[in-house]
C-alpha cells in the first residue's frame, strides 16, 4: 500500500490543496493577530467570493484567473465595510459579541445564498479544466498547479504588505500595542478595518484560484472555516509562518486520509488534529505561550 | 426561589389550560414546537447563560440524543419511555466528556466555541460512515401510535412531554439562581481568577454545568425523533439546531430565567409569519435567525427581557 507511486502523487495533490488552505488561513489569522476575534464569517465570505467567480464566468464569460483584479478589490471592500458598519459597532468591547455577531454574519450569508442558488453544487467549465501536468510519476491537474503557485504568490504579496510598508508597520504596531499606536496617531479603527479588508481579500484571491478545480454551494465556506481555524490553531494564531507551513501540513493530511480511509472519514483526520491541538497545544506549533 | 416557583407553576398552568382549550391542529402545532424551541434555548442557556461558556455546537448533545433515542428502539428493541431515559443519560454524558477534555485544558471564549463546533463535525461524519447509525440515510422510526410507545395521535400528548422537559429545565434554572452551586457557577463565568481566590472550583461548576446542559438538550432531541420519526447525521449535528439553541438564548436574554422563552417564542412567531408572507423558501429562517442575533448583539446586547435597562442606556448615552 506504501507505494510511492501511490503515495506520491496524493502528497503533491495534498500540498497543491493545502497552498489554498494557507492562503484562506493566512487571511484568518490577520485578523485574529490584530484584531484578536475569530471571524466566524470567513468561510462564509469565502462561498461570497466563489459566487462571485462563478456568476463572473457563467455571465459575463470572464476567466476566473481574469477575474482577480475584480474580486480581490471587491472582497476587500466588503471586509472594510463588515468590519466598520457591523462588527466594530457590534463589539461593545466584549471578543463573545464579536463572535457572535460574525456567527450571526455567517449564517444570513449563506442563508441568502441558500434562497438565491438554492443547494445545487455548481462548476464551471474551462479550456483547461483537464489538463494535466506530468511530474515525476505523477499528474498534476492544472489548475491545481497555478492555485499552489498563485496562493504562493499571494502569501508572498501579503507578507511583503505587512512587513515592508507603511500600512504593514502600522498594522504590527496596532496588533503589539494598541493604545501605543493610537498615541503615534495611527487610526486604529482604519487599521482594523483595513485587516478585515485584507482577510477576505486573501479569500477573494483564493477563490479564484479554487473555482476551475473545485465546486460552489451555499455550505462550501462550512467546511473551509474548520480547517483553516485548525491550520490557524495548529501554527499558532496570528502566526503567518504557521498559518503558511500549517496550511501544507493539513493539505497533506487531508489527501493522504482521503487515500487510506475514504473521501469522508479522511476528514476525521483535521478534526483529531484540530482538538488535540486545542487541547494540548493551544499556543500552537509556531505561536508563543500567551 | 418562593416567587420563581409559582411563575413556573402558573407558566406550566397556562400553557396546559390553552392546549387543553385548543383545537385546531395548526396551532397545537405552533404550541409544541415553540416549547421544543423554548427547550433549545433554556438547555444552552443553562451553560452559555449562566456559566459564560458558549457553545457553538450543541447539535453535537442533541443528536445523541435523537441516535440514542432511536437505535435502542430500533437495534436494542427498548421501550420508549427507557430509551428516552437513556438518550438523556447518554448526552449527560458526552457532554460530561467533552466538558472535562475542554476544561480541564482551560479551554475559553472561542476556543471553547471552536471545540464545540468541532466535535458536533467529528461526531456528524461519524454518523455518516458508521452502519448502526443508518450512514447518510438516517433512521427512520416506524409509526406505532401508543402512550408506551411514546407516539401519540394528537398534538396533546407530545405538548404534555415536552412541556414536562421544559418546566423541569426551568427548575433547574430556577434551581442555579437561587443555590450554592449556581452562585459558584455565575461567579466563575463573571470572573473566574476571583472565584477560584475564594475557593470555587471552577472546572468542577463548569462540569456540573455542560452536563446538565447536554442532558437537556439529548431530551429536546429524543423528542424531535419521536415526533419526525426521522433522523439523519445533518439534521442531528449540523448546525441548525446549534444555531437555533444559541440565537434563542441570546435574543431572549442569557443568564434569566424566563429570557430564553421569550426569545424561542419571538423567533418562532417570526419564523412563521415570515414563513405566510413569503411562502417556503430554504433557508430564510434562518437568514432571519442570523440577522436577529446581529441585531440584538448590536443593540439590545442584553437581549429582549433586557430591553427596558438597555434602551435607558442608550438614550443617555444619545443625552450625555
Amino acid at each position: 500500500m506504501l507505494e510511492f507511486g501511490i503515495l506520491f502523487p496524493s502528497v503533491l495533490n495534498g500540498l497543491t490543496t493545502g497552498a489554498v488552505y494557507a492562503l484562506i488561513a493566512l487571511g484568518l489569522t490577520l485578523i485574529y493577530g490584530v484584531l484578536h476575534i475569530i471571524n466566524f464569517a470567513h468561510g462564509a465570505a469565502l462561498m461570497v467570493a466563489l459566487y462571485a467567480v462563478y456568476l463572473l464566468k457563467t455571465q459575463w464569460g470572464l476567466d476566473p484567473y481574469l477575474a482577480l483584479p475584480l474580486v480581490v478589490p471587491g472582497m476587500f471592500a466588503l471586509g472594510y465595510a463588515l468590519q466598520r458598519g457591523i462588527v466594530n459597532r457590534a463589539s461593545h468591547g466584549k471578543d463573545e459579541n464579536i463572535l457572535l455577531v460574525t456567527l450571526g454574519l455567517s449564517i444570513v450569508l449563506e442563508n441568502l445564498a441558500l434562497m438565491l442558488f438554492k443547494s445545487d453544487t455548481r462548476t464551471i467549465e474551462t479550456a483547461y479544466t483537464l489538463t494535466t501536468v506530468p511530474i515525476g510519476p505523477a499528474f498534476i491537474a492544472l489548475p491545481k498547479l497555478v492555485a499552489f503557485a498563485g496562493a504562493l504568490a499571494a502569501s508572498a504579496i501579503l507578507l511583503w504588505i505587512v512587513t515592508r510598508t507603511d500600512l504593514g508597520r502600522a498594522i504590527r504596531a496596532v496588533a503589539k500595542e494598541k493604545h501605543g499606536a493610537k498615541l503615534m496617531g495611527i487610526d486604529v479603527d482604519h487599521v482594523y478595518a483595513m485587516c478585515f479588508g485584507i482577510g477576505l481579500a486573501c479569500l477573494g484571491a483564493a477563490a479564484c484560484f479554487l473555482l476551475p478545480a473545485y465546486y460552489v454551494n451555499p455550505q462550501v465556506g462550512g467546511g473551509f472555516v474548520l480547517v483553516a481555524f485548525t491550520i490557524v490553531v495548529l501554527g499558532g494564531m496570528g502566526s503567518f509562518a504557521g498559518a503558511l507551513v500549517g496550511g501544507l501540513l493539513i493539505g497533506v493530511v487531508e489527501s493522504l486520509g482521503g487515500l487510506f480511509l475514504g473521501e469522508s472519514l479522511g476528514q476525521i483526520g483535521i478534526f483529531a488534529i484540530f482538538i488535540a491541538v486545542l487541547l494540548f497545544r493551544p499556543q500552537g506549533l509556531f505561536g508563543s505561550k500567551a | 426561589m418562593g416567587r420563581d416557583l409559582a411563575t413556573i407553576a402558573a407558566f406550566a398552568a397556562a400553557v396546559g389550560a390553552l392546549t387543553w382549550a385548543l383545537d385546531s391542529g395548526v396551532w397545537l402545532t405552533f404550541v409544541m414546537l415553540a416549547l421544543y424551541a423554548t427547550l433549545l434555548a433554556q438547555a444552552w442557556n443553562i451553560l452559555g447563560g449562566y456559566g459564560g461558556q458558549f457553545s457553538f455546537g450543541h447539535a453535537l448533545f442533541f443528536g445523541c440524543g435523537a441516535y440514542v433515542q432511536a437505535i435502542a428502539q430500533l437495534q436494542g428493541g427498548l421501550n420508549a419511555w427507557v430509551a428516552l431515559g437513556l438518550a438523556v443519560a447518554v448526552a449527560g454524558a458526552v457532554g460530561s466528556f467533552v466538558g472535562a477534555l475542554s476544561f480541564r485544558y482551560g479551554l475559553k471564549g472561542s476556543y471553547f466555541a471552536l471545540v464545540t463546533l468541532a466535535f458536533a463535525e467529528v461526531f456528524r461524519i461519524l454518523a455518516v460512515s458508521a452502519s448502526f447509525t443508518g450512514g447518510g440515510v438516517g433512521l427512520m422510526l416506524p409509526l406505532q401510535e401508543s402512550v408506551a410507545n411514546l407516539q401519540f395521535g394528537s398534538r396533546k400528548g407530545y405538548i404534555g412531554v415536552v412541556l414536562g422537559f421544559v418546566v423541569a429545565a426551568l427548575l433547574v434554572t430556577a434551581w442555579l439562581r437561587h443555590s450554592r452551586f449556581g452562585a459558584q457557577l455565575q461567579a466563575v463565568r463573571d470572573n473566574e481568577d476571583a472565584a477560584r481566590a475564594v475557593g470555587v472550583d471552577p472546572y468542577r461548576t463548569k462540569l456540573g454545568a455542560i452536563t446538565l446542559s447536554a442532558a437537556f438538550m439529548g431530551a429536546a432531541g429524543a423528542f424531535y425523533l419521536q415526533v419526525f420519526q426521522y433522523i439523519d447525521p445533518g439534521i442531528a449535528f449540523g448546525p441548525h439546531v446549534s444555531v437555533e439553541a444559541l440565537v434563542g438564548a441570546i435574543v431572549g436574554g442569557m443568564g434569566t430565567l424566563w429570557g430564553p422563552v421569550l426569545g424561542a417564542l419571538v423567533l418562532h412567531l417570526l419564523a412563521d409569519l415570515t414563513r405566510n408572507l413569503f411562502g417556503q423558501l430554504p433557508g430564510l429562517n434562518m437568514v432571519i435567525y442570523g440577522a436577529v442575533l446581529v441585531l440584538i448583539v448590536m443593540f439590545l446586547p442584553r437581549g429582549l427581557s433586557g430591553m427596558g435597562r438597555s434602551v435607558r442606556e442608550l438614550w443617555r448615552r444619545g443625552r450625555g
